[in-house]
């Protein structure tokens, strides 16, 4: 009983301590002091002026499109990957991995330059171009490695089934190995996305002059301080997020059972 | 049909070498060769100059002891939640992808709230009359930040080796007659050891590396390797000397990943 109480207390600290400097981001949203070591008193007026600051918005709309588009284009890539990988010999399976580990264990800031460097070379105007081809880069492992062991767990018989059954290849595909993976694939979007939204290192030195995502603006204000918009715009985006996660996790729940009936 | 289906891995070959393979490359032979383009060994030989080698030193200092915090913090952390039996979806989610929507360079500047001479830790040490701690812009606030920033990484796999385990072989191991803490030294710590390596490397190597933690919570008085060889490249503008440090810092990557392959026979990258 003790012991257990121990480990709640542990793991309850361990949570305060990840989430404190988000509550703190919440709490500075309200501030009406636009100094952040200041309590002004509770206001919503930067939820307000948030949507007339056009530039705030402009390096949100930048922020999303990326990782929507890297996220999307990396899944495609990343799971046509997985099925050419799929059938391939250990050995050739093994080197692709071990490429595909190269952007997840190399550090932001060489991935970063040598994207720079590269994009230099090939004369490339940097902005958004730029930014989109090296967050697809450093997106497609996420995709692979949530994707690869659905592709494991496969059983190969069903799908020679429906083709002894008369389907077609791309019938096969789409209607028996597709679904079975769809949640790997549908994870690493999210891991994808999620990755993209919060670069900073390599959207940095990849983005040249002009262009803005949230996090690089927000950079540049680091040392003449944060706008109190930022924090507002953070806020709904958090909580937005935590909404639609709540939504989703009761969902599922119900699917899967009326999937089972059916 | 099979050869045509190992066809479909050509999109992603080619991605990689274009926009992995060929770039590393380029970081090296801008680090061998100078403004003339002539061979030279200066770019990396710099790492030896006082400024860098004590900028080397500190961040293989700081990276090394917040790599410790983490392992120390995550491993009971781990054990915990693996016999919580928890979903470990939601697990991911909460510990790993929620915060992240939470921009990373606030979260990081928001300890700069918490740790202020005023900020919100030490109100609460004062209200308690408590001495008050004088940590920011000193190189613990890095390492405060690293270990918060860095965290998740190193509980996200050892979690997952430690859920790997199968309870049969604990079981069998009580059974022969070994105590908890036996059971915990030839058993289960053994067993979780390609989750500890790989959180290790996941936690060393954004630590040393790091630019932006040190930015932020150093206040620009305290210089990383990461901080020199970020200058290089957007303020001084000597790609070449930013290369040739980089390639030192390759050094340690391609150390951390032979490790990891090592231990990581299945190359799943136990992270996810």
């Amino acid at each position: 009983m003790i012991k257990t109480t121990a480990q709640r207390i542990y793991v309850a600290l361990i949570f305060i301590f990840l989430y404190a400097p988000i509550a703190t981001l919440i709490v500075l949203s309200f501030n009406a002091s636009k100094t952040r070591s200041k309590w002004g008193g509770f206001t919503f007026k930067w939820y307000a002026s948030l949507f007339e600051d056009e530039k705030i918005l402009q390096a949100l709309g930048n922020t999303l499109l990326i990782a929507f588009l890297s996220a999307s284009i990396a899944t495609v890539i990343g799971t046509i990957a997985c099925i050419a990988m799929q059938n391939m010999k250990r050995k050739s399976r093994t080197i692709i991995m071990g490429i595909t580990n190269i952007p997840m264990l190399n550090a932001e800031i060489v991935t970063g330059i040598s994207l720079m460097l590269l994009f230099i070379i090939l004369g490339f105007k940097f902005g958004f171009m730029t930014i989109l081809l090296a967050h697809i880069t450093f997106n497609i492992p996420y995709v692979i490695l949530s994707v690869m062991p659905r592709m494991k767990q496969l059983n190969p018989s069903t799908y020679e089934a429906a083709l002894d059954l008369g389907a077609s290849h791309t019938q096969a595909f789409f209607k028996v190995v597709f679904p079975d993976i769809l949640p790997g694939i549908v994870s690493g979007f999210i891991m994808a996305f999620t990755m993209s939204l919060d670069d900073f290192v390599i959207t940095h030195f990849t983005k040249g002059a002009g262009i803005d995502t949230l996090s690089t603006k927000i950079y540049t204000e680091v040392r003449k301080g944060i706008k109190p918009e930022m924090y507002a715009l953070s806020t709904i985006i958090f909580v937005t997020v935590l909404i639609l996660l709540l939504l989703v996790n009761y969902a599922p729940k119900k699917k899967q059972d009326t999937a089972a009936v059916k | 049909m099979n050869n045509k289906r190992k066809l479909l891995s050509i999109p992603y070959l080619l991605w990689a070498i274009v926009f992995i393979i060929i770039p590393l490359f380029m970081v090296v032979y801008y680090g061998i060769t100078d403004k003339t383009g002539a061979f030279t060994f200066a770019n990396i030989a710099a790492i030896a100059t006082a400024e860098h080698g004590k900028a080397l030193w500190l961040s293989v200092l700081l990276s090394f002891m917040s790599t410790v915090v983490c392992l120390l913090l995550a491993y009971p952390l781990a054990m915990i939640l693996s016999k919580m039996n928890i979903a470990s979806n939601s697990f991911l989610v909460l510990i790993f992808i929620l915060p992240m929507w939470m921009n990373f360079l606030l979260r990081t500047l928001a300890w700069l709230s918490l740790l202020e001479k005023t900020g919100v830790i030490n109100n609460i040490l004062k209200f308690f009359g408590l001495p008050t701690m004088n940590i920011i812009n000193t190189p613990g606030a890095i390492i405060l930040g690293m270990v918060y920033n860095f965290l998740p990484f190193m509980i996200m796999p050892i979690y997952n080796a430690l859920v790997k385990i199968d309870p049969n072989v604990i079981n069998a191991a009580r059974d022969l007659g070994a105590g908890p803490f036996k059971t915990f030294t030839k058993v289960i710590f053994p067993l979780s050891i390609p989750g500890v390596i790989s959180g290790i490397t996941m936690v060393f190597v954004p630590a040393l590396t790091t630019f932006v933690i040190s930015t932020i919570l150093g206040g620009n008085k305290i210089l990383l390797i990461g901080n020199v060889i970020e200058l290089e490249f957007t303020t001084t503008g000597n790609w070449h000397l930013g290369s040739g440090l980089s390639m030192v810092l390759m050094v340690f990557i391609v150390i951390s990943m032979i490790l990891t392959a090592i231990f990581d026979k299945d190359g799943e990258g136990s992270m996810l």
